[in-house]
Formats: C-alpha cells, sequence, structure tokens
C-alpha cells in the first residue's frame, strides 16, 4: 500500500499513468474506428456497384 | 534562350514592376492600407482601458502590448495578399509568365511590407509616447519592429498562398501563421523590454535580423512552391 | 534494394505487408511498456532531490520523444511526397499529423502534472521544453485544419507538406529563442531530467518506456496509413479486388 502512495506525490504519478493509458487506448479505438468506416463505406459503394452490372 | 529574348525584362525589372503594380493597386484603395493602422491604435488604447492607466502597469506592459497589436494588425491585412489576384485571374498570369515566381512572390511581399509593415513603424512611436516610453527606448521599439514586420510580410505570405482559394480562409490562416510568428513576437517584445530596463538589448536585434535573413531567403521559394499547390 | 523499396511503397504491398507487421510492433511494444512502467514504478529506485515525483518521467520523456519523432516524420514525408511525388509517403504525413498531436498532448499534460509539485504551478511559461511543444501542437493543429479545408486530396496533401516543413524549421527557433528568452528573465531553476548520471535501475525502465513507446506508435502509425492507403486508393482495382474477395481484407 505505502508503495501506491509515491511518498506523497501518488495523486501525480497515478494520474499521468492513468492519462498515458486513456491516450493509448484512445488512439487505438480511433484508428480501429475510422479503418472499420472506411472499409465500410468503400465496400458498400462497390457492393453497389457490382449488384448494378 | 530566355536572357537573349529582347523583349524578356530582367529578373531585378520583373520585381520592380510588380512592386510597383501593387502599390499603385494599393494607393488607389487607400483603405486596405489604413485599416490595419486603425487597428493597430484601436488595440493600443483598449489595453489601458482594460489593465487600468497606471503608469508604472504602462511602462512595464508597453513594449509586449504594442508588439502584439502589430502582429494582429498585420495578420488582419495578410487575407488580402493574394486574395483580389486570385479573384480578378491576375494570379493565374503570373503563375504562368516566364519570370520565376519566386521573384514576383518577393515583389508582392516588398509591396505588402511598404503597405502595411512600414506604416505600422511609422506611427508606432506616437502610440509609444502614450505608453510613457522613453526616447531612446522608442527608436529600439522601431528598429525590432522594422525588422520583425518584413519578417512577419515573410512568413505571412507563405500562410497567404496556402489558404488562397479557400472558402474559410482567414481563420485558418491566423491558425497556420501565429504559431510560426510567436519566436518574432518574442524577440522583438522581450528586446524592447530589455532596453526599457536600460540593459544589453543587441543579442535580440542581431537574432531578428538573422530570422529576417533566413526568412527573406526561403519564404519566396515557399510561396512560390504554395501558390503553384493551391492554384492547380 | 531499389526492387525492396519499389515494392514496399506500392499501396497494395504496403497494405497487406503493415497487416503482417502491426502484431510485431504492438506486442513487443506493449511489454516493454508494462515492463518499464512496473519497474519504474516500483523498482527503480527514488531520485533524492525529486522524490518518487521523479517517477512521470517514464511517461513524459517518451511521449515528448514520440512527439517530435511523429512532427520530424510528417516532414519528412511531405518532403519525400513532395520531391518524388509518393503517394504514401503523403499517406504517412497524413495518418502521424492526429498521432502526433495526441502524444503532445499527453507530454504537455504530464509535463504540467509534474511541474506542479516540481515547481510550484501547472505552467511555466519560461521553460523552453514546454513552449516548443505547446507551439508544436499549434503546428498539429494547423496541420489537420488546413487538410481538413482542402476538399482535394492530392492539393490538401502538398499544401500540409510545405507547412509541415516551414514548420519544422520554427520549431527549432521556437525552441532556442525561448532558451534565450528564459536566460534574460531566470526564471525558477530548472531541474535536469534523466542525463547520463542516472542510475541503471532508473535509466534501464527509461530506455525500456522509449523503445516501448516507439514501437507501439509505429504499429499505431501503420494502422492509420493502411487506413489512408485503403481511402485514398478506393477507385482502384485492387481494393476492389480485396473487397470482394471472399476473405475480405480487413
Amino acid at each position: 500500500m505505502e508503495a501506491l502512495g509515491m511518498g506523497g506525490y501518488g495523486a501525480y504519478v497515478w494520474s499521468c499513468y492513468g492519462l498515458t493509458l486513456i491516450v493509448l487506448v484512445l488512439s487505438n479505438w480511433q484508428a480501429r474506428a475510422r479503418h472499420k468506416r472506411v472499409y465500410r463505406d468503400i465496400e458498400v459503394r462497390i457492393k453497389a456497384l457490382e449488384d448494378r452490372q | 534562350m530566355k536572357a537573349t529574348n529582347p523583349k524578356q525584362p530582367s529578373i531585378f525589372a520583373s520585381l520592380i514592376a510588380i512592386t510597383r503594380r501593387d502599390l499603385l493597386l494599393a494607393l488607389r484603395r487607400p483603405g486596405d492600407i489604413l485599416n490595419p493602422l486603425f487597428f493597430f491604435a484601436m488595440v493600443c488604447t483598449l489595453f489601458p482601458l482594460a489593465v487600468g492607466p497606471g503608469a508604472e502597469q504602462l511602462t512595464l506592459s508597453g513594449p509586449g502590448v504594442l508588439w502584439v497589436a502589430a502582429l494582429l494588425a498585420t495578420l488582419l491585412s495578410l487575407n488580402s495578399l493574394f486574395m483580389s489576384d486570385h479573384e480578378d485571374g491576375s494570379l493565374d498570369q503570373l503563375l504562368v509568365s516566364p519570370q520565376p515566381l519566386p521573384i514576383l512572390a518577393l515583389g508582392k511581399m516588398i509591396a505588402h511590407w511598404l503597405t502595411t509593415g512600414l506604416p505600422l513603424v511609422l506611427i508606432s512611436p506616437l502610440l509609444a509616447m502614450t505608453y510613457r516610453m522613453p526616447v531612446d527606448v522608442i527608436g529600439v521599439l522601431m528598429l525590432t519592429l522594422l525588422l520583425g514586420t518584413v519578417c512577419l510580410s515573410l512568413l505571412g505570405s507563405i500562410g497567404a498562398a496556402l489558404t488562397v482559394g479557400l472558402h474559410r480562409g482567414t481563420a485558418l490562416l491566423s491558425l497556420l501563421i501565429l504559431p510560426l510568428a510567436m519566436p518574432v513576437l518574442l524577440l522583438g517584445a522581450s528586446t524592447v523590454s530589455l532596453a526599457a530596463d536600460s540593459e544589453l538589448y543587441a543579442t535580440g536585434i542581431w537574432a531578428l535580423g538573422a530570422y529576417a535573413v533566413l526568412a527573406l531567403s526561403l519564404a519566396p521559394y515557399a510561396t512560390a512552391a504554395a501558390l503553384r499547390i493551391s492554384n492547380e | 534494394m531499389w526492387k525492396f523499396f519499389h515494392h514496399l511503397t506500392s499501396p497494395p504491398h504496403f497494405y497487406r505487408l503493415a497487416a503482417t507487421i502491426i502484431p510485431w510492433l504492438a506486442f513487443p511494444g506493449l511489454v516493454l511498456i508494462a515492463y518499464g512502467s512496473y519497474a519504474g514504478l516500483f523498482v527503480a529506485p527514488e531520485d533524492y532531490q525529486q522524490g518518487d515525483a521523479y517517477r512521470i518521467i517514464y511517461v513524459h520523456v517518451p511521449a515528448a520523444y514520440v512527439s517530435i519523432m511523429a512532427y520530424v516524420l510528417m516532414a519528412v514525408g511531405g518532403g519525400c511526397g513532395l520531391i518524388w511525388r509518393l503517394k504514401l509517403a503523403h499517406a504517412v504525413g497524413a495518418a502521424a499529423a492526429p498521432l502526433g498531436a495526441a502524444f503532445t498532448f499527453l507530454a504537455l499534460a504530464t509535463g504540467s502534472i509534474w511541474g506542479r509539485p516540481m515547481w510550484g504551478t501547472w505552467w511555466e511559461w519560461g521553460d523552453p521544453r514546454l513552449m516548443s511543444e505547446l507551439i508544436m501542437l499549434f503546428l498539429y493543429f494547423g496541420y489537420m485544419a488546413l487538410r481538413a479545408a482542402i476538399d482535394e486530396t492530392a492539393k490538401a496533401d502538398k499544401a500540409s507538406a510545405v507547412l509541415a516543413l516551414v514548420g519544422v524549421v520554427n520549431v527549432v527557433i521556437v525552441h532556442y529563442s525561448v532558451v534565450w528568452w528564459n536566460s534574460l528573465h531566470q526564471g525558477p531553476t530548472l531541474l535536469k531530467k534523466g542525463g547520463p548520471g542516472m542510475d541503471a535501475d532508473m535509466l534501464y525502465p527509461l530506455l525500456a518506456m522509449i523503445l516501448g513507446f516507439t514501437l507501439v506508435f509505429g504499429a499505431l502509425l501503420a494502422r492509420r496509413i493502411r487506413t489512408e492507403v485503403l481511402y485514398r486508393e478506393r477507385r482502384t482495382r485492387w481494393v476492389r479486388e480485396l473487397i470482394l474477395a471472399p476473405g475480405g481484407g480487413r
């Protein structure tokens, strides 16, 4: 428990690591969401063209 | 081949010609010259109203306020640097002309500085006096503004060239130029502050001069590249 | 060699290659970050000057390092795109900007949180590193705003490449002008972060974190470049074949 307190700087240290985790997770999530969206848009367009032919 | 053609003006002549043309255009529309000046004067008036008219406060904040106001006034005028040429099609003529585009861009920058930078430098002593700035400090202020507005005109033309055809160009232009202009503001304002505290300020002048030389050698090429890109 | 290079920069090959490379970057990166965080938080000894607050540097320094790397990459990508007209190079710039902005924000936020107990203030205007990072964040915003404002992708690529190149010169000037400015005002004595005099127990977690951040950034970047490539090549035949293939090409 004492190690987690960081000698009185616990709030500062842990908020930094938490923020890092948030930034990493969000960038990954955003990259994945964007890829899915772009892929689906292209898929819809190409399939529509394919059906028309 | 180009050089032997007798009808082709030299590079220097085309530089002069384009500068003259832009100066003439500006003189026929004096509002374009006066608006940034009024803006400059008004921003300088707003600050004492906001922070109080105390003499100590004014001398302390004077260099910074005058410099920020000059920066904003220059920014305000940059939007129109290539705008009217783009609208009436003369920009396309410049792009296809056989003269090197960086030289033509430099001519436009010189004209822009002569119509906005130089007038700002010339009226700055008037406003500096209202901030109770001593005469020798006013000299330093004018010198830094002289070098600084050259830098701002050169830097700003890159941003103006990048945003020339865009619909919401004005706000974007400020977003692009302000971070680039930060070192100029920092060097200029702190040099004047140093002079006001009667300390050695020569380093700041040299640094501003170096920045101006660097900008003078690179900005015409960057502007020319940006103009080609935004008008293809 | 040239053949390999040409192969790599052709969009369909890059698209396929990146999919296999991403896990090889991401997993070692995450393992290194996990080790670095654990060792940095619990194993490394306390700093005699800064106490436990110095443990923030294990995320701050790698974030700042990655933010600068992303900016340089963006400018180099833009330069290569302008000079050799490489489509992939422009995609690198477009993919790197949002990531770089995220890491710049992280570096600023952690630097500010570190500054609170060390300098007694959340923000120190006189610190050249903080100022350079802040200006870099603005430059990232400008870059993304310019890209967003131009509809035509090819035009947006070139215009933003010019901006990135001008900006990279500017970041250096900002740094040194603030160093000069700071030397005049004699702000708070800045504690030296890191440095060669560091204990091995302190240094190894930091190196692990820097390497881990770089690898994870590489994985995220590769993933974003794939998306960019897919979008830019949406009207080409290989994308059509990829999507109509039975397995799909996610």
